[in-house]
Formats: C-alpha cells, structure tokens, sequence
C-alpha cells in the first residue's frame, strides 16, 4: 500500500526522484564541518518564518496596540514568552551564523570564479537579514524601539541626495508614528520574507549548479551528500536549536516600557549588531557625518560584493591565503573594537527604564509627573480607577499593565473619553494641556508594584511640585534629570541651602544670587510653604 | 526532536486558553424597585469585558425576573441552541428565539425547538435595593 502511494506519487509529481537528486548530489571529498554553517542560516530563516507567524496571531502592528498585545503575548498567552523569546533571540542568533557563513567563504576563497553570483547572493541575504534586524526593531514599540528608529530613520533622512525621498518611504517624515510603523511592519512580514526565500532559492540554485567548493588540490573521488554531509548538517542545526531554544527558555527577551516620545532621559541604542555603525557615526562630525553614516558603510557593502573581482587569483589552502585572513582578522577586529567602545559608553542607567523598575517612590518622580498626582487627586479619578490600595472599580485598574496607553492616547481620552472609547461613562476632565501632560506622565509610571508607594506621596509635595510645574521652573532648573540646566539642579537641595534661604530666594534672586536671571516670585503663603518644602525634600 | 520541540509550544500558544485576568466581578445593573414582579424586563447594563490585550467597556443586556424584592434571576440574552437574541413574548407568556423557533417558560428551561438546554444565567444578587450581576453560567435546575 504504502509503495503504491508513493509510486503514485512519484509517477504524478516525481518528489522522490527530485529528492534522490537532492540527497546523492556529488560534493568534493573535502567537504567538511565548515560547510554546514548554510544550512543553519537556513534553519534560522525558518525558525523566525515560523515563530513571527505565531506572533501575528496575537499582534495588533499598530503603535496604539503593538506594545499592549505583545504584553498579552508574553504575560498571558501560554507560551507566549518562549515563542517570542525564540523569534527575539532567533534573530541574533541569525545574523551569527550568516556573518559566520560569510567569513568561513572569504577565508576560504569560495566566492572564486565561477562562483561570484553565489557570493553576491549571499552578500545581499546578509543585508536583507540586517534590514529584518532594523525594521523588526520598532515593532515592540517600546522606548528601545521608538528612539532607535528615530536614529535609523534620521540616518535615512541624512542620505545625499535621496535622503528626503527615503525618510517619506520609510513614513519617517516629521515624526515616527502610526505611517512609519505600518511601513516597517510592511517591510519586516510582506517585503523581506519573500525576497529572502527568493534570494536562498538562487543562492541554494547556483550552490548545486556550481557545486560545492573544493578545497585547494582536493583531487580525491566525489561523494554524495547523504549520508555523511546530511548528518553533519543536522548535528549543525541540532546544535544551533538547542542553543536558540535554552537561550528563549532562560533569557527574557527584553521589553521596556511603553514608547515615550517625551521621555528625554532615555538613552537610544540599536540591536547589538548595529552598535559597530552607532559608534562608528561618532568619528564624523558636522558635514563629514555623511561619511559615516553612509559612505564608508557603502563602501563596506561595494567591497563585499566586489570581493570576487578584486581577487582574483587561484583557489589556494586556507594557510597560504594570509592577506585574506589579515583582512577578516581586521574587519572582525574593527567590528568588534567599535562595538566594545559602544557599549563601555552605553550609561547603566539604561537598566532603570525597564519594566521591572520605574520609580520606587515620590521622591524619584519628576515634578510634572508628582504635579500628575495632584490632578489625579483634584479630579477625583481614584472614585472610579484604582490606583494602589482602594480606588473603586468601575473603570479600569490604572496600575494593571493591560491597560497601558500612550500618553497622546490618554490625553485625547481626558478631553473626549466618548470619542476615545464610545460608551464609556468617564466625564471630560477639565484641565491645561500642561496639566493633562502631568496626568498622562504620572500614569505613565505606575506599575502594581510602585502604585501604592507613588500614590501615598505627601500632600505638601505634590501641590508644591503643582506650583514648580505651574510655574514652569523646569525652564531652567533640573529635578531628578528632568527639566533643563540653565539654572542649577535642584536635587539635594536641603544639604546646600536653608528654608529661610530659599524662600528670600523666592522673592528676590539677586539679592542672594548676583548676577541671576531668575525672576522674583510672587507666590501665596501656602504656596511658598510647599513649593520650599517640597524642594527641600529633595 | 527539533520539529516536536517548535510544534509543542506553538500548539500550546494556539490552543491553550491565555492566563485568566482578573475581572470585575459584580456589576451594577439598576434598582430592583422599579421592576415589574414575575414580568421579564430586558436591562441594559455597562460592563467590562476582557478583549485579548485590551479591557472594553461594552453595554451588554439581560432578561430580568424580579420573583421577590430578594429574589431576581437573570438570564443571559442568547438562546443556547445558536446564540441567537431571544425576546419575551408577552401574549403567550413565554420566551421566543426568532430564529428556530425555540420557546423557554418563565423560569428559562426549554419548551419546545432545538434548544439543548435551559436559558444560561448571570449570577446575580440584590444588595441595597440594586442588582447586581456576575458571570454567566449554565442554568443549574
């Protein structure tokens, strides 16, 4: 039964001639375990086939959605978080084995004629798997995400010449948002994927049609690729999996907080693998920044493809290729120097922005986002919205991180909650756009674990961070990194000045501090009291 | 091996329910004051309702039975044969699902088409003269 199936099957569509052909294909008796690294970036492709499909049942590729539905992904679904883990450290994993594909071919020269199509195939799969690093980058849509691209899509901008056609492509024009993510999403599942299969289709053709490469004076009788070369291949990708699977199951992908395109503080990094490029940009200043950012990566990418013409000599051992091993010791070396530099100035606070962390308490709040508890107080949204111990239920939990929106999303629905979210019986909150702005910033940072701590901050400091915001002193003055540094930081206040300093300060600067630009401040009694007291909490 | 390895979690991550959140789990759907006694009254309520990754506020309905100023049952809007919205037919004193035609008496369970069983139920209680609502679940008679 089971001959006949397949004898029908072979006489309606001849697979298993097709997949003899495939197996018993002659390959140099030098073959060897350098060899399997294709097979693995293969493998790798299909993994992230695999696991992004997964993910698109449960993602919503908007920057309203994306970043609450893969939080649903990784804290709710089953398995969620090592589906995403997968495709996260698959990624990585992807641009090793192709970058270590590449170098294995220069080293040994298999780029030589006939071979250079397979090599320039090769060349552009390398920087289709770059642009599934950039453009699958935003879609997390957290701080990470968001001010990376601002990076790369500013980049883009600056191209000469093309520059301003490539930012409106990209939908990068003005700023990122709804146009850019619909793009990069576009790009990262309908554009690449295809043109990645398409490209390994020739790349896998030209591999048969040339044969493998033999090793220099590799004279000995052919072989067939089953079953020696096969076992190794799945030794390769057995391997590669296991490490993929143990980094998902142990490693959390990270996912920071929610893109906040006001939140100053963050510090923009790219992926590791574009971290080489980041520093890079650092050497070139000004008008010489081009250069940088895209003439001398250019010229990367021209001397790769050009590799084959350039050198053109016969195929030698891999011992007496020194100049070709000269020149990978010094691009791996360059990249991995450029890289080193990169991260030993990447500041450590970067950590704090994760999820896990946010402000312990008041104290580690701005003072727009302290000012944001006042009007949570002064508006009375704990009768309907929890927020740390008590709060009623009747609308949703705002520490509870399914929730979470951006702040333009929050201050819309301040103004129009019907519009925002028809039905709901939320009244218009009527306050400033400054005001509002506080609000949103305060609910920014609430998490389960800091609501109770945040929303039991004194009274005096809140209404004195109200009337620091009110007044905008953050014109000049700094607070826990936030504001500007015209004037000096206000942090720790209480150990350089006294209460009556600070107060006489209030009403005349000059008077204290020759030569200030501060104004004189008119303020009520009871504000002078907590706008001073709360600065000397500090 | 590698293949089990990749379907078992996507199998897991397809079919497994997500984690449970936590809902509200009474809500608010009037005064039982002003509801006629042993006279279904269709009740429109608010209530939130766990869409995947978001938390909608919806209005949803019930087919209210005020039995004793203590004593209400509610019954869940759709007929349990296809999910259809069934009405009170006031003449003949029963509830009607338009579309196949399936009666159920006053206190929900089936008299006559395809229903497979009695109208579901939110449960539900009277506090301070209001109803309150909770969950849907199968009639238990």
């Amino acid at each position: 039964m089971i001959r006949l199936t397949l004898e029908w099957l072979e006489h309606r569509t001849g697979v298993e001639t097709a997949v003899k052909n495939f197996l018993y294909e002659d390959i140099p008796a030098s073959s060897g375990w350098r060899q399997v690294l294709g097979s693995v970036a293969i493998f790798c492709f299909l993994v992230q086939a695999f696991t992004g499909i997964l993910l698109a049942f449960n993602y919503a590729p908007t920057p309203g959605e994306a970043y609450n539905s893969l939080k649903y992904i990784v804290t709710e679904v089953a398995g969620g978080r090592l589906i995403r883990g997968l495709h996260h450290w698959g990624a990585s994993m992807m641009v090793v084995v192709v970058m270590l594909h590449l170098a294995q071919v220069f080293l040994w020269g298999a780029y030589k004629k006939p071979r250079e199509a397979t090599w320039m195939a090769g060349v552009a799969l390398l920087l289709v798997t770059f642009g599934y690093g950039l453009t699958g980058y935003l879609l997390p849509w957290d701080n990470r995400a968001y001010w990376g691209t601002v990076v790369a899509t500013q980049i883009a901008a600056k191209s000469p010449g093309i520059g301003h056609y490539l930012s409106r492509l990209l939908g990068g024009e003005g700023a990122i948002g709804v146009v850019t993510f619909a793009r990069f999403f576009a790009l990262h599942v309908l554009i690449l994927p295809p043109l990645t299969a398409l490209l390994i289709g020739v790349h896998v053709y030209l591999v048969r049609k040339h044969g493998v490469t033999p090793e220099a004076g590799d004279t000995a009788p052919k072989k067939k690729f089953y079953p020696e070369q096969v076992f190794r291949d799945t030794i390769g990708i057995f391997v590669a999996f296991v490490i993929l699977f143990l980094a998902a199951a142990l490693v959390e992908a990270p996912l920071g907080k929610l893109a906040d395109p006001t939140d100053t503080s963050f510090i923009p990094r790219p992926e590791w693998y574009f971290l080489w490029l980041f520093q890079l940009l650092k050497f070139f200043e000004g008008p010489l920044e081009v250069a940088g950012s895209h003439i001398l990566p250019g010229l990367a990418v021209l001397a790769l493809l050009a590799t084959p013409f350039i050198d053109r000599g016969a195929l030698r051992r891999v011992r007496q290729r020194t100049l070709a091993g000269g020149v990978l010791a010094l691009a791996v070396l360059g990249l991995a120097g450029l890289t080193a530099a990169a991260i030993a100035t990447t500041p450590k606070t970067q950590e704090a922005a994760s999820e896990t962390g946010g402000p312990r308490d008041w104290q580690q709040l701005s003072p727009e986002e302290l000012a944001g508890i006042g009007y949570f107080r002064k508006e009375n949204c704990a009768s309907c919205h929890a927020a740390g111990e008590g709060g009623a239920r009747i609308g949703p939990d705002l520490t509870g991180t399914a929730i979470r929106k951006s702040a333009a999303w929050m201050i819309q629905h301040f103004k129009s909650p019907q519009r925002m979210m028809p039905g709901t019986s939320m009244p218009p909150i009527q306050l400033s756009d400054a005001q509002l702005n506080a609000l949103a910033a305060f609910l920014l940072k609430l998490n389960p674990r800091n609501a109770q701590a945040l929303y039991s901050a004194p009274q005096y400091a809140v209404e004195g961070a109200m009337v620091y915001q009110h007044n905008g002193c953050a014109a000049c003055h700094q607070v826990n990194g936030a504001g500007m540094k015209i004037g000096p930081s206000l942090d720790g206040l209480a150990q350089r000045r006294s209460r009556e300093w600070v107060e006489g300060h209030f009403a005349d600067p000059r008077k204290l501090s020759p030569g200030s630009v501060m104004p004189p401040y008119r303020f009520t009694p009871r504000e002078l009291e907590r706008i001073t007291s709360y600065l000397l909490a500090l | 091996m590698i293949a089990g390895a990749l379907s078992l979690p996507a199998a897991i991550y397809l079919l497994l329910p997500p984690r449970a959140r936590r809902e509200d789990q009474w809500v608010e759907a009037g005064g039982v004051a002003q509801l006629p006694l042993r006279t279904p009254e269709e009740v429109v309520f608010r209530r939130n309702r766990v869409d995947g990754w978001k938390i909608s506020s919806e209005k949803a309905t019930a087919w209210v039975v005020k039995l004793s100023e203590k004593d209400v049952v509610a019954f869940a809007p759709q007929c349990t044969h296809l999910g259809c919205a069934y009405h009170w037919d006031a003449r003949h004193g029963n509830f009607l699902c338009p579309c196949h035609n399936s009666v159920f008496s006053m206190e929900g369970k089936v008299l006559a088409g395809p229903a497979p069983r009695p109208l579901d139920r939110y449960q539900a209680k009277v506090a301070d003269g209001k109803l309150l609502l909770g969950p849907v679940g199968e009639a238990q008679l």
